[in-house]
Parts: structure tokens; sequence; C-alpha cells
């Protein structure tokens, strides 16, 4: 079935999975946003439990996601993995260090004799939630403005700044990107409280807190929407291969691949629905239009990232290393092993999904989190 | 020591800290989640609320452990991006494969089930928490297949082909990957070694409860089922070894050489049962190699190569070649290996230029020396021997440990049996004090894998001195050391925590 198909169609394939794993990790980072708005939304230590302990029944699917979306870019897109992860160095383990300390709090925070304390745990919880979200967001964005590496004839690379991929963070539009991302992961981390936990004092606050981070959110989209419909981007001649400036040019993606543009809008109209429903029809389900609408615009922004003759990985040292998903991908053969191995996904999805409805039937209650002998 | 010396030391440091502290907590998951599936079983089965007290005490400990486990995880994947750039292009088409897959097959299997394991005990049917409990033993036992088929692929490269164009290797048998004999060796070798691992850990504490004569009942159970399956297990794991010592003959004699401090090769070797290596020796010098040895006669080769008679090669026969048993020296291999690495330039420059009559003979001639290209990058002849000392002794001392493994397996059960274990107190104080035992033979372990692999990424192909990114070793500097402060940090963490979770006992769980 895969091998019949040409490269370009099977890294044409894979870059669509990568756009779906990236696009179910931002929907999943209501987990981090969530993390972020402990103090917020509780006033007790009883209704911080409760938060913590409803996120921590999804804190590893975030968390695995992570780790999927590295995995299936390092199989597909290997030289990617290696100019990215290898150069923009500090960046990258800033992000995994906050994601280290995540992985151990939610078990240990109220475990007696943890050694640092509850606030400690908390503190990183915090963490992992605001830098560990804006330093993603911001490392994602340099996907459209583009890295500081060079890669050689012998297709190994080396980064130019000293500053290892931290210089990105003086662009604005890293850092806009990466504060949309924050606020969003707020607004989700909210709307997931206002579904899956049944305190009305939680809820009033919660919904507060979707109103003020859409406060945040709403003129950084716009602003970074704009940005993406008006900037230059990189564009390579199918071939020669030769990479050049193109104005305009994912403005011109939107525009070859319409069904791309629909996502995008739709997506959009979700996202503000669910805002509208949450903050006027006092509805507790917006979790789920906002995370339908996250999925489609992150996928929409990948895809025209990557599709149409499209460098999805600039350089800025030296325009002709700029990565494509034609000159970084893994072998025809590779790709189609792994295809076969995608087949496995919808399957992987359903049990998540059915596991997912049969743990959140009722929302949790203080009461619910205090009897169970094994809670976080 | 020069920059690129320095770079290397440190990413190898930094990954040898991440991957031993990784290890102390994956082979007690490993073993664990398979111990709670085996409680919680009998608890569906027979009902009796006592085995589910158990089940739920033994898994407290495993989500604490888990906890640990998964932060030091997920560095190891993503440093193959951030310290071994080189590597991950060089090799990522086969090497990125079994990682993506683990993630797709294994960890949302594990993170899933894990949520119904741990919160649903009311929230779905009996059977259903049992199937979830027994997916995350599944799972995270999946998830080792996968990691060790990438490692096994380190240490026996096969299903590959380098192709000039992009530099790199490129898979073209996925089957041969999934089924290298180096990797399945490895994995039912180290999945066994989870096994004992846990039922030590389960022997251990139970023993200190009835040293304390408390939950003796509980106690007395979980060493039924943990000196059982700990028993088993460790037949298992020593047969697995025996396989591993094999493939490691086949495919990395220096490593094997290395383990055992043999530098002259000889026929009908012998195994070390102990000794203490001569620490003035050197590759090619006279001194003798050990200060005083005990050795098992014929053992070397029949562990190596299934037959007392075969020669088994020794560090200097494969450093200088030996011509009565056709081994070439490494210093013509270094020489096979430039040709390869120039060849391979000159054909890209050929090629770059249009120019592809120069092109097509450079392309033969490189086609003809690749097989050592990986030596090419070797400065010396000697650079292609591992740490001896460090090989030779974390071998012995996991070989040693795993024997009092199995000895303490068969009298733990035969006490229990016999009702005398409460009488035998330095039978339960020598359960307790096996628990860092074991630790210590799992990290051992590794350390022979990875140290005696050296100085390869890959084996004969890719120098670790190549797979490096290129960055500043300050840098690597730097990150190593907030590991090592948060991971340490962690680790006594978790060690308090579960220390007083012992201490509060099952009733409480």
């Amino acid at each position: 079935m895969f091998e019949n198909l040409s490269l370009l169609v099977l890294q044409q394939y894979w870059w669509f999975l990568i756009a779906v794993l990236g696009a179910l990790f931002v929907f999943m980072t209501f987990v981090q946003g969530g993390q972020t708005l402990l103090y917020t939304l509780a006033e007790s230590d009883k209704e911080r439990n409760v938060l913590v302990n409803s996120l921590g029944r999804k804190w590893e699917l975030t968390f695995t996601s992570l780790v999927m979306f590295g995995g299936a870019l390092f199989a597909a897109f290997p030289l990617f993995y290696a100019v990215s992860f290898g150069g923009a160095y500090y960046v990258w383990m800033a992000i995994l260090f906050s994601f280290i300390i995540q992985a151990v709090s939610y078990e240990y925070r109220k475990k007696p004799d943890n050694l640092f304390g509850e606030r400690s745990y908390e503190i990183l919880l915090f963490i992992n939630g605001s830098v560990g979200v804006f330093l993603i967001g911001a490392a994602v964005a340099t996907l459209f403005t583009g890295g500081n590496f060079i890669v050689n004839t012998m297709n190994l690379s080396r980064w130019t700044m000293p500053s290892y991929g931290l210089e990105a963070l003086l662009d604005p539009f890293n850092v806009a990107f990466g504060l949309m991302l924050f606020f969003l992961a707020r607004i989700q981390g909210s709307m997931y409280f206002l579904n899956n936990v049944a305190e009305e004092s939680i809820a009033e606050r919660a919904r507060k807190s979707v109103r003020t981070n859409a406060l945040f959110f709403l003129p950084l989209f716009i602003g970074v929407a704009v940005a993406i419909l008006l900037m230059s981007g990189y564009g390579y001649d199918p071939q020669s291969k030769s990479v050049e400036i193109v104005a305009f040019k994912f403005l011109k993606n939107f525009m070859a691949m319409p069904v791309v543009a629909i996502m995008l809008l739709a997506g959009t109209l979700l996202v503000l629905f669910s805002l509208y429903s949450t903050l006027f029809k006092e509805s507790n389900r917006g979790i789920w239009s906002s995370g339908l609408g996250t999925v489609l615009v992150v996928m929409s922004l990948f895809l025209i990232l990557g599709l149409n003759n499209t460098v999805y990985y600039p350089s800025l040292s030296d325009l002709q290393s700029s990565l494509s998903i034609e000159n970084s991908s893994g072998s025809h053969y590779t790709l189609t092993a792994m295809s076969y191995v995608s087949l496995f996904v919808p399957a992987v999805l359903a049990y998540i999904i059915v596991v997912w409805r049969a743990m959140d039937r009722e929302p949790i209650t203080i009461d619910e989190v205090e009897a169970d002998s094994h809670h976080y | 020591m020069e920059n690129a010396d320095l770079l290397v030391d440190w990413s190898r440091a930094q990954f040898a800290l991440t991957a031993l502290y990784h290890w102390l907590f994956v082979p007690l998951t490993l073993g664990l989640t398979f111990l709670v599936a085996i409680m919680e079983t009998i608890y569906v089965k027979t009902g009796k609320s006592e085995w589910k007290t158990l089940t739920k005490f033994w898994m407290t400990l495993l989500a604490i452990n888990f906890a640990i486990g998964l932060a030091t995880g997920i560095i190891m994947e993503f440093e193959f991006g951030t310290n071994w750039s080189n590597y991950s292009w060089i090799v990522g088409d086969i090497f990125g494969a079994p990682l993506a897959i683990e993630g797709i097959m294994a960890f949302f299997m594990e993170s899933t089930f894990f949520a119904v394991m741990f919160f649903g005990w009311d929230k779905v049917s009996k059977k259903m928490h049992l199937l979830s409990t027994w997916l995350v033993a599944l799972g995270s036992n999946l998830s080792a297949l996968w990691i060790l088929v990438a490692n096994g692929w380190m240490q026996n490269p096969v299903g590959m082909r380098f192709n000039p164009d992009t530099a790199r290797n490129e898979m073209v048998d996925f089957w041969a990957v999934l089924f290298n004999p180096n990797a399945v060796s490895k994995f039912l070798h180290s999945i066994s070694s989870g096994y004992v691992l846990a039922s030590l850990f389960v022997i251990g504490i139970s023993s200190w409860y009835l040293l304390k004569r408390r939950e003796v009942l509980f106690a007395k159970r979980s060493i039924v089922v943990a000196s059982s399956f700990g028993l088993l297990t460790s037949l298992f794991l020593l047969a697995s070894g025996d396989e591993s010592a094999h493939q490691v003959a086949l495919n990395q004699p220096m490593k094997l050489a290395a383990m055992e401090g043999l530098y002259k090769g000889e026929e009908r070797a012998g195994i070390i049962a102990f000794g203490q290596l001569n620490p003035d020796k050197e590759v090619g010098d006279d001194n003798a190699p050990f200060e005083f040895s005990i050795e098992i006669p014929y053992a070397l080769s029949f562990l190596g190569y299934h037959s007392f008679d075969a020669f088994v090669p020794g560090v200097e026969d494969l450093v200088y070649g030996n011509e009565k048993y056709g081994i070439i020296s490494t210093a013509e291999k270094i020489a096979i290996g430039k040709e390869a690495i120039a060849s391979l330039s000159e054909y890209k420059e050929a090629k770059k230029s249009g120019d592809l009559v120069t092109a097509d003979t450079a392309l033969q001639r490189f086609e003809s020396s690749s097989h050592y290209m990986g030596y090419g990058y070797l400065e010396k002849p000697e650079d292609a021997v591992p740490n001896i000392p460090i090989s030779f002794y974390s071998f012995h001392i996991m070989v040693g440990l795993g024997s009092w493994f199995i000895l303490l397996f068969i009298v733990m059960l035969y006490s229990i049996m016999t009702n005398e274990m409460e009488k035998r107190r330095w039978l339960l104080w020598a359960a307790l004090f096996t628990i860092p035992l074991g630790y210590v033979a799992q990290e051992a372990g590794w350390i022979v894998a990875e140290v005696g692999r050296q100085p390869w990424a890959i084996q004969d192909m890719l120098p670790v001195g190549m797979a490096t990114s290129s960055i500043e070793h300050t840098s690597v500097m730097i990150t190593f050391w907030l590991f090592a402060v948060l991971f340490t940090g962690l680790l006594f963490a978790e060690v308090k925590i579960m220390l007083k979770q012992i201490k509060i006992g099952p009733e409480e769980h």
C-alpha cells in the first residue's frame, strides 16, 4: 500500500501526521494552563486538591503527546531533529527541564516526607505551565521566523550563535506566539475545570479566568494571525530546490490550499464560539469546541509551513541550508515502514477516548477526592 | 585536552548520568507492574479483600517510582537530538523508527491505563480495572522492547546501508532491525533483570515487616508471590545472559575481551571467577594482566562460542591483528576507513561540480572500503579499546550478584514453604540488604553494555567523537550539573517518600 506512494507523498503524509500530533499536543496543554491557575481558582487547600486531581488524570497524556511529537519528528524528519535540538540547545533543554519537574510533582506533592514541601511542587507545576508552554510556543514560532544554523554537504549541522536558540526570544513574533499559547492554555485549562469539576465556587472563578485570559489572548491571536498573513516566507523551487524569500508566502499558501484556509477559519470560529458560550451562555462544554478549534487552527499552521514548496525551518545564517519536508526526511523505506505503524494511531485514539469517557462520566468533587485512598 | 575531546567527554558524561539515573527506576517498574497485576488477578479470582490491600500497597510504591521514571525518561529521547545531533542524522533513519513506535504502541497505553489503574477502582468494573493493570504492565514492557531494539542496533547494526548522496545510513530491512539477535537477547535480559529486581524489592520490604513483627500475613503473601516470580524469572535471566554473551562474542569481540580482561587470545579460554587487574598493564606491554585470579577453565570459549575448543580473541589480537586466526589489525582497518572517508568527499565534490566520471570511480573506491569507514575517524589503533577495568569489574559484579539473587530466591521459597521464615532472622536481614545490591547489579549491567561498546556509538561504524552535536563543551557542562543537582534532589525526595510509605504500611492504602 504505502510502498507504492512517491517519496514526496510520504513526506506530505508524515508532515500531516506531525501537524495532527502538534495540534493534539497544543490542545492538551490545557493541563499546563490549569497548573498556572491553582492559586487563582482555588481559595482553600481542598479546592486546590480537587483541581490538581482533575488535572492529575490527564497530565500523562499531554506528556506522552510531547514525547510522541518528538519521536515522530525523529523518525520522519531526522534532519530537523538534529539541526534544531542540537542547535537551539538551551531552549530545548529549558523546555525539557520544565517537563522533568512536572512529572514528579503530581505524585509527590501531597505525600508525607516529600523533602521539598507541597508548595515547592506547586511552584514546579506553575513553571511547567508558564515557562514550558511559553518556550514551546516560541520554539514553534521559529518555524516561521527561522534559526541560525548551517548544514554542510555531509548534512551535518551547527548553530552560528553562542546563545544556542535563546536569541529567538529577541524576536517579537516569537515572543507573541509563546504568550499567545500561554494564554490559550489558561483559557482551555479554565474551560476544562468548568467541565470536569463540580464545585460551584470554582466554576465561578473559572469563568472569570476565561474572560481575563481571553482579553490577553485575542489581541495576541489577531496580531500573530495578521503577521503570518503579511510576512514573507521561504519557498523553494521544486526542480532546482533552491530556496528564496517569497513575499506573502503564507497568504499565498492559504490561497493555494483552500481546504487549509477553511480549517483556519473554522477553527477560529470554534474558538470564538467556545468563548461566547462559556462567557455569555454559562456553558460548561466550551472545552470541546475550543479544543476542536485549537486542533484545526494549529493543524492549518503546520500545513502552510510544510506544504506547497515551503521551507518549514528557514536558516537565517545560510538560506540554502533551510529545511523543507523534501530535504530533511527519512528515506522512502523508513517512511513506508512508519506509515504502516501509523495505522495504529486510530486505535490508540479510540482507547484514549473510551477511557477518558469512562473516567470522566461524573465531574470530580471535593468529597470524591477526599474519599479516594489514592489521590494526588 | 582539546575542545573536541572535552565535548565528547561531557556529552558522554551527561548521557551516562541521565541513563544511569533513569535505569534506577525503570527495572522496578518493569517487574512491579507484573507483580501487582498478578496480585490483583488473585484478588479478582478469590474476591478476598486482603489481596486488594496488598495490590494497592505495592501499587502506591509503583506510582512513586513510575513518576520519577517518567521524569528521567523524557530527557533520554531528546538527548539524541540535543547532544548527539550528528548521530541523529547519520543513523536517524533507522534509530528514530523504534523510538517513534515506542511512543505509539507503548507510551500511550501506559499513560492511559495508568490513570485507570490508580483512579478507576470505583469508576470501572473489576475486570476492566484488572485489564488496565495488565495493560500497564504490557505497555511498560513493550516500551522496553522498542528502546532495546534501538540499543541492540547500536551494538550490532543490521538491516541498513550507507547512502553516499545523503551521507547517512538508511534502513533497508525493518524486520532485520526488529529481530536483530542482539536486540532480542538484550530485551529478554533487561526485562527479566527488571522482574528479578522487583522481586528482590518486594521480598526485601516484606522481610523488614517480618523483622519488625508487623503485617505478618501481608508480608508472607507478598514473599510467596515475589520469590516464585523471582526464581522463575532469574532462570530466564540466566539463559538470556548466556545468549547476550554469545551475541557479544559474535559481534563485539573487543567488548568480550575487555569484560574478561583477556589481553592475549587463546583456545579453550577460561572465565575469571575472581580476579584483580594489574593497574600498570597497558595494551601491548609485557606486564601480566592480573595481580591474582581464579579461573574456570574452558568456560569463556563455551560461553562465547558454545564450543570448549573455540579461540577467543584477546584485546591485543584485535588491535595488532592475528594472522593465524584471520584477524586483521586495527591499523589496517584505520587505513581502509580513511580511504573510505577520502573517497566519499571526492565523490561529493565531483558530483557537485558535475564531473560524473570522477564521481563514479570515487564511488567505487568508497564502496570497496566503506565497511571500515568508522575506523577512519580513529587516531591510533589503541583507541579501539574500551576501558578494561570498568568493563571487567562491572561484568563480574553483575554476574556475582546475579548468582546470589538466585540462591536467595531458592532459600526464601524453601523457608516460607517449611514455615521457618520468621525464625531465620539472618535471612530476613540478608533479603533487606539485597535490595540495594539489586540496583548495583542493574547499573553494573548497563555499564558493561555501554562502556564495553566504546569507542563506538554504533559498533564499528560511528565513533562517539563523530556523533556529538557541534556545540561548546561548556554548554554541555552547564546542563550536566543542572541534571546532576535536579536528579539527585528528586532521587532523595523519592527515597524519602518511599520509606515513609513503607513505614505507614499497607493498611492505609
